[in-house]
């Protein structure tokens, strides 16, 4: 496998300009006969089906949920980011490149991390004139507020609903082609295969959730945007149904996967409330412009009423640590120090796992109702779930599995190591390196799908306008539904005595131990070994009800945990051939005093991992990360 | 905590549906209604049934998927919430709780609790929508947009679609649905140059989808996860008369 990540010569500024003016075009009468399969309808699927349609391409968009609305962008809170620099403090593409590169800890693309800023700010006009009801100021103008990891306020929101917005406004776009016949609907459908003919991806195996039919449906090309696989952590806040398997099936048939360890773990998350617990709800990081975290200074204090204890005898560890970004220290910093002081005994709550997030201070400073316009909607939803009023007692927060920097390789053009075969959003790794700074992944996700793939596709379909579209009685679509077939027939003949449930939590268990906020090369070995045996007694002993040819969400389910234990291993494989610390990747063994210590000479690298068959070991190729426009220093935030 | 559940189950779109009696036990007073579900799933499958089929997915009360008419009420009986933001503790114990799925000719069973509610996606595709495509677009600055009216677009624009209006109506009426669509686009400069055909297409679109018509109870917006307000439905009606009057 060769890795050719295509950046453009030139320089960085003018990247993205050059490729356009070099790229191949399709004329339109030709871009009729061109057919793009889309598999999921969250901001980058919705916003590239949207916008190949309205270029003239045909547009076929799969995806789990009954409707397209419904894809997991929808949950995004917090906002979006963009170098528009309307708050005259000092933003600019530049710097918003800066910011991400350095907030994922220098491991990724320059070329990509500056085409995303360069194109961020087309996203906020885009959006507005589909109708998205941004925040604004009095005056009529949009307003912004300030997020982790930069020192400017360049995000953009919707109350705590910024990604409903979005996703609203991409999918409004969307049904407007369905309405036009240029996209066609596929909901309750589920990619389980990708079809490959000499090596190009020519289509995809789809299995109607509603009545179990295996379906066969070709495209010129094979867009991918179906999110993050945080979910292989059992407890995430990810969406019940969110899944690795099309980037997985994907991965088999030849697409590299990159940095698969490079997980986010969100510092302000509603803690685990007991074993029974199916998934966890984010509270959005812009909580943090107002919200003061600390846990109390001694640990008898720690099952006391939180507003008993005196100034002088809490700990705002942020704001001490961190003093120049303080309470919007970047997540896997302040997600470590809230491991940390829960560590030493001085976590709350009932389980001693939860720090306190606080927000008496800016209802003093700005008012009640100031308050609640920025932030009603998440102190309802943290009521809902604790019963606790925020507005008078302080939330309690840990860390959770949120957001994966890790995904599908892909080149500057977004294609995969398949040819014909593109990722898009969550699902690739390119831009985030090895953490993701708030409000970027709405800007990526977009980025991506409004103004990127529309132009990097036709530089590919340009020479496919010779290729008729391939029976779909073609062997390899045979091929790949038989395997399909075979799959679900050999869960459901299983007739084991654990349930699909049983084996995904204790997956997630063993991920969120040994390959969560702190790893050691022990811990990983082990980890492995577990993952294994796991995965060889789930396909022994699995129980999975219903038939095939039915509505069957058990063996849906059980589907996608298969997948799952086999990603588990590449993670901690991953994790462990990364001998250094960087972003969300902490190695206990590379540290200085508790930050992480960064490798540059040995590790300034994108692992991508290509699959040799099932329980072989994968390859690792290296690309290497190049830096020709700024200098790789020790993150700093204090 | 212990309940009896009494669940529609029905295997599938053409079958016979009927009420079937669930014990539970054991149940936490802070588990969620739909972990509830989880752990009585979990109970079916280990006796080797087939669990009790039902939509949910971000499990945080804003992708509308789930769809649970509780007690004989769309999303139980908790005021702005979803069947997701449902706790246990928000239901006495030993009661006995009925759960059905949405019922409406618009939105036909699937299966157990699932209904299809395909009919809003086709009521979106008809003029759900600002017809700008990616790129025509200035900067979003140069269009100043009066604070109170964006809210009141927002507010309108935070619909999940998850159809418990449509669920709660005697009518079945899609009305709080479509007009929370229409209004946020009346409410604002970048909807106006549709303004007229968008009604006329969404309304026309909900008939043809079989939703009733509107009668003016309240129900909607009594039983709207989202609180969004019956206003809208006036706004959508004089937007459609005028609209109707003045066509070309």
């Amino acid at each position: 496998m060769i890795l050719d990540s295509k950046i453009p010569t030139g320089p960085l500024d003018q990247k993205w300009g050059k490729y356009k003016g070099d790229a191949k075009l399709v004329n339109p009468a030709n871009k009729r006969k061109l057919e793009i399969i889309v598999v999921g309808s969250g901001l980058a699927g919705a916003s590239a089906a949207a916008s190949f349609a309205e270029l003239g391409y045909s547009v076929k968009v799969f995806c789990y949920q009954d409707s397209a609305r419904r894809a997991h962008s929808i949950a995004a809170q917090g906002g979006i980011n963009s170098a528009k620099n309307y708050k005259n403090d000092g933003d600019s593409v530049h710097r918003l490149f800066y910011d991400t590169i350095k907030g994922g800890d220098f491991r990724s693309r320059e070329a990509n991390v500056y085409r995303l800023a360069e194109v961020s700010t087309g996203i906020i006009d885009q959006c507005v004139a589909q109708g998205v009801p941004f925040a604004r100021e009095y005056g009529g103008l949009l307003d912004n507020r300030s997020f982790g990891g930069s020192q400017v306020s360049r995000t953009f929101y919707a109350a705590g609903q910024t990604g409903q917005q979005l996703l609203l406004g991409a999918y409004s776009a969307m049904m407007r082609q369905v309405g036009l016949g240029t996209v066609k609907m596929y909901g309750r459908h589920e990619m389980h295969e990708v079809v490959t003919i000499d090596g190009v991806a020519r289509g995809i195996i789809a299995r109607n959730s509603v009545n179990g039919e295996l379906e066969r449906h070709f495209g010129h090309a094979v867009v991918l945007a179906t999110g993050g696989y945080g979910n292989v952590f059992f407890l995430s806040t990810n969406a019940m149904g969110c899944n690795v398997t099309a980037a997985w099936k994907a991965h088999k048939k030849g697409a590299a996967f990159a940095n698969p360890c490079f997980t986010q773990i969100h510092p302000t998350c509603v803690p685990v409330n007991g074993d029974y617990q199916s998934k966890l709800t984010l509270m959005s990081e812009s909580l943090r412009n107002d919200g003061r975290i600390w846990v109390p200074m001694h640990k008898e204090d720690c099952k006391k009423d939180p507003r008993q204890i005196a100034e002088e005898d809490r700990d705002y560890y942020l704001e001490r640590k961190y003093p120049s970004f303080g309470n919007l220290a970047p997540r896997d910093i302040a997600s470590r120090a809230a491991k940390e002081a829960c560590d030493e005994g001085r976590g709350v709550g009932e389980s001693g796992l939860a720090v306190y997030l606080d927000f008496a201070d800016a209802i003093k400073r700005k008012g009640y109702d100031a308050i609640k316009a920025s932030y009603g909607n998440l102190f309802d939803m943290y009521k809902h779930i604790t019963n606790e009023n925020p507005y008078e007692i302080p939330m309690r927060i840990y860390p959770a599995v949120h957001y994966t920097m890790g995904g599908l390789w892909v080149d500057y053009e977004l294609m995969t190591s398949v040819k014909g075969l593109y990722a898009a959003g969550e699902c690739n790794f390119s831009d985030h390196g090895a953490n993701r700074l708030g409000a970027s992944a709405l800007m990526q996700g977009l980025a991506d799908g409004y103004f990127v793939l529309p132009y990097t596709i036709g530089n590919y379909l340009a020479g496919e306008i010779f290729t008729k579209p391939i029976d779909l009685n073609h062997p390899a679509f045979v091929e790949a539904e038989n395997i399909v077939k075979e799959r679900f027939n050999k869960l459901l003949s299983i007739k084991g005595t654990r349930t699909v449930d049983d084996f995904h939590r204790e997956l997630g268990k063993i991920i969120w131990d040994y390959c969560g906020m702190a790893r050691t090369r022990e811990g990983l070995t082990k980890a492995r070994v577990m993952v294994q045996e796991l995965r060889a007694q789930f396909w022994k002993d699995v129980k999975v009800s219903g038939t095939t040819d039915s509505l069957n969400p058990d063996l849906e389910k059980a589907a996608r945990v298969a997948d799952f234990l086999e990603l588990g291993e590449l993670m901690i494989v991953d994790a462990l051939t990364r001998e250094e610390s960087c972003g969300g990747h902490f190695r206990t063994e590379y540290q200085d005093a508790g930050e992480a210590q960064r490798n540059d000479e040995l590790f300034a690298f994108v692992s991508a991992w290509e699959y040799t068959g099932d329980n072989k070991d994968e390859i690792l190729h290296k690309e290497q990360l190049v830096y020709e426009n700024i200098k790789l220093q020790v993150r700093s935030y204090k | 905590m212990k309940f009896t559940l009494q669940i529609w189950r029905q295997a599938n779109n053409k079958a016979q549906g009927k009420m079937v009696d669930y014990q539970i036990d054991n149940i936490n007073a802070n588990m969620s209604f739909l972990e509830m579900m989880d752990v009585l799933n979990d109970q079916i499958i280990r006796k080797g049934e087939e669990p009790v089929a039902f939509d949910h997915d971000c499990r945080e009360g804003i992708c509308g998927m789930c769809s649970m008419h509780i007690n004989g009420r769309a999303h139980g009986p908790l005021k702005l919430s979803t069947t997701c933001q449902l706790y246990m503790r928000n239901f006495t114990d030993g009661e006995t709780i009925t759960i059905e799925p949405f019922r409406a000719k618009a939105f036909p069973v699937l299966k157990d609790l699932i209904v299809n509610r395909g009919a809003f996606d086709n009521i979106q595709a008809a003029g759900g929508f600002i017809s700008v495509s990616t790129g025509q677009v200035k900067d979003a600055n140069n269009i100043p947009i009066n604070k109170e009216d964006a809210d009141m677009a927002f507010y309108a624009a935070a619909c999940i679609g998850c159809g418990a209006c449509v669920a709660a109506c005697k009518n079945a009426s899609a009305s709080l649905f479509v007009s929370a669509k229409v209004s946020q686009y009346a409410l604002l400069p970048q909807g106006q140059t549709e303004r007229n055909e968008r009604v006329l297409a969404m309304v026309n679109q909900m008939e043809v989808e079989g939703f009733g018509s509107c009668t003016n109870t309240g129900a909607c917006e009594a039983e709207c996860p989202k609180g969004i307000s019956i206003s809208n439905i006036a706004r959508m009606n004089r937007d459609y008369i005028s609209a109707a009057i003045s066509a070309k």
